[in-house]
């Protein structure tokens, strides 16, 4: 069964200079690189990865902001493209999205329950202004904000609220799918909590799906049914958070886990050091674009691009744990 | 354990033009040889600004009041000369974001043997082998190529790395990390704070490492201060701090904290926001948010009292010592210490 988000294939490619010679080189920056999942109704997908790795990018595809140099976005059965028509809009209205400033996003020159109601006001013309500011008003008040503060502009709410009030305005038109850019990540802890709090409240009211997004991994695993790890424009690592994050497979993603740094895992520290940096998208290392701070690569590794392989929901894209031949990684200490 | 940095209620108004608005109510720390003290807490708390004033960097528009000492020498309200030999000499700092903190026009070897210039005198060649020693120490390859590159031929990890080689270069003994790995990824973070961690055992210096990250801090500290408000709530060697939190802001922060190992639970989180510092409340400035406040706390700060039978944790809560109290939780002469002499 296809579920309500079906991603194959997607690849996004960025034609760029690189300063180098007199005149300079034509290069091709691969942002996405071939990347598939699918989001079943109601479900949510965790997409983690550092910067640069193409998940801001995936995120701006599925919704159609810009097109796709190759591969398929399909919603509910529809092709997703990045012609901005009539069709686009109606699929527009079924997919919502939260990003990273909610200060960015929101008009500094109208008052929040106004744009709390410019969905409405977009997507169904007919409805009054009464039952607008109706709507608005349980809105406002289903994302935990008072009453009082329907006629404040922006710089007048803390970043807490003004996530609420992004995210009361995403929910407007009940969605089925919301797209989540780091939503949390501009907040400060105590109110980092208060937001996923509200989503995961709000998602079991409304039963919307999610892709959820953050280079955070400890919020990603507390909001996500499944998660995808991302490195260089492809996923190498995909399952069940529970899966992903206590065993995890691909060398990637064990290093990942272990760099985390959590009060619970104090003084046991057996954390693993990739050396270098990421490589930068323009120049992605041939075959398994981890190969060059992999502590395990072989010959193999080098030549090969390895496919994402699954077995019982887990699935990961690592030459040498999928031939059964993965020699634990050491930690470092 | 010798007291290197000692700061005793320093207080911080800023000019707002037409009044002055306190930012900082009276903060005492300080710092051991050798030690690494982590500082915690949300934006807005103080934890920067407390250390920004100490070294004298913030301007005409605050007002600081308390006293700064370094090794026992006053160096509060210092003379700007004074100042800056000991800015970057024996002590040094390094910030959130690296690349907006080295200078974009000049070469990286310009600014490292600027500042073994200022601190030690060093000049011409031996300033130069001096600076690639430096950046090799940090774990950058092509030590003298890189030296000849500008900041922004260097990803974010690397000018961090640069960043601490010029904090090396006065061969300080006390670092000040505000944020170092706050701007980032997971990987090249851990990379840096192993690198913090290694520098400091070889060199002895004492470490400040200021964060929201209570993983972090927890990883890296020997004791920890939480900050709230403007104020210390919370000090206690790290183990004890976070296995036994006194404070309920402590506590909330702990558990507002998503985890990566265990069961998933779902979050608690603190309700309200944190009070901007022109609308603390007359009492414990947490009382508003708090689960536990009842009307003492409304009445006055709390002192920063020990707390459990621990001689290093202190904790501003009237609310917390009850709670353990009435448990029982305490054996008699730790409740007789807590008596207010």
């Amino acid at each position: 069964m296809s579920g309500l988000l079906q991603v194959n294939d997607l690849k996004r490619h960025y034609e760029v200079h690189v300063p180098e010679g007199l005149f300079g080189r034509k290069a091709s920056l691969k942002a996405v690189d071939g990347v598939s999942f699918s989001i079943e109704k109601g479900r949510t997908l965790g997409l983690v990865g550092e910067s640069g790795c193409g998940k801001s990018t995936t995120a701006k595809l599925v919704l159609g902001l810009i097109p796709a140099t190759s591969g398929t976005v399909e919603f509910a059965g529809t092709r997703v493209t990045a012609r901005h028509d009539a069709h686009w809009r109606a699929l527009r209205r079924r997919m919502q999205m939260i990003y990273q400033d909610p200060l960015g996003a929101l008009d500094r020159r109208l008052p929040v329950i106004t744009q709390i109601g410019e969905p409405f006001e977009i997507h169904n013309p007919e409805m009054s202004a009464a039952e607008r500011t109706e709507r608005s008003a349980l809105l406002m008040d289903s994302v935990g904000l008072r009453p009082d503060m329907a006629m404040r502009y922006p710089h007048e709410l803390s970043g807490g609220q003004r996530q609420r009030v992004v995210i009361a305005r995403a929910l407007a038109l009940e969605p089925d799918l919301l797209v989540c850019d780091e939503p949390v990540s501009a907040l400060d802890v105590s109110i980092q909590a208060q937001v996923l709090n509200l989503l995961d409240d709000l998602r079991e009211r409304t039963g919307f799906a999610a892709l959820f997004i953050s280079h955070d991994l400890k919020v990603v695993r507390q909001m996500s049914d499944r998660v995808a790890v991302m490195y260089l424009g492809r996923i190498v690592e995909a399952g069940l958070p529970e899966d992903v994050f206590r065993r995890p497979q691909h060398p990637y993603t064990k290093a990942l886990v272990s760099a985390i740094p959590t009060p619970a895992r104090r003084g046991k520290r057996e954390r693993i050091v990739l050396e270098g940096d990421p490589p930068s998208p323009v120049d992605v290392p041939s075959g398994c674009s981890f190969h060059t701070r992999c502590p395990i690569a072989q010959a193999s590794c080098r030549n090969e691009v390895p496919k994402l392989v699954e077995s019982g929901g887990h699935a990961v894209a690592c030459h040498l744990v999928n031939a059964g031949a993965a020699p634990a990684v050491q930690a470092a200490e | 354990m010798e007291t290197l940095l000692s700061i005793k209620d320093l207080a911080i108004d800023f000019d707002q033009g037409k009044r002055f608005v306190r930012a900082l109510h009276g903060v005492s720390l300080s710092v051991a040889k050798g030690e690494v003290l982590g500082v915690v807490g949300e934006s807005g708390c103080g934890k920067s600004i407390t250390w920004l004033a100490a070294l004298g960097l913030l301007g005409s528009r605050a007002r600081i009041s308390g006293s700064v000492q370094l090794n026992g020498q006053e160096i509060a309200g210092a003379a700007e000369n004074d100042m800056s030999r000991l800015r970057g000499g024996r002590i040094a700092m390094i910030f959130q974001d690296p690349s907006s903190s080295l200078n974009p026009v000049h070469r990286i070897g310009r600014q490292i043997t600027e500042a073994l210039k200022l601190h030690r005198g060093l000049t011409g060649a031996s300033a130069t082998a001096e600076a690639a020693r430096l950046l090799d120490r940090v774990g950058i390859a092509n030590a003298t190529r890189r030296l000849r590159e500008y900041p922004h031929e260097m990803s974010g990890g690397m000018n961090q790395r640069i960043m601490i080689a010029m904090a090396l270069a006065g061969e300080p003994d006390l670092l000040i990390a505000d944020e170092p790995t706050t701007a980032l990824d997971a990987t090249i973070q851990a990379q840096i704070l192993d690198l913090l961690t290694e520098l400091r055992r070889d060199t002895g210096m004492a470490l400040v490492l200021i964060s929201h990250d209570l993983g972090v801090v927890a990883d890296m500290s020997d004791r920890v201060a939480v900050m709230y408000g403007g104020r210390v709530i919370e000090e206690a060697d790290t183990g004890s701090l976070f296995d036994n939190p006194a404070h309920p802001y402590t506590k909330g922060l702990i558990a507002a904290l998503p985890d990566i190992d265990g069961p998933r639970r779902r979050l608690e989180s603190i309700p309200g926001t944190v009070p901007a510092p022109d609308q603390l409340p007359p009492g414990c400035s947490f009382a508003p948010r708090c689960a536990i406040a009842s009307k003492i706390c409304d009445a006055r700060m709390p002192a920063f009292l020990p707390f459990g039978d621990s001689h290093s944790h202190f904790a501003a809560c009237v609310k917390c010592r009850d709670e353990v109290t009435t448990e029982a939780a305490l054996p008699s002469e730790v409740k007789r210490s807590l008596v207010p002499a």
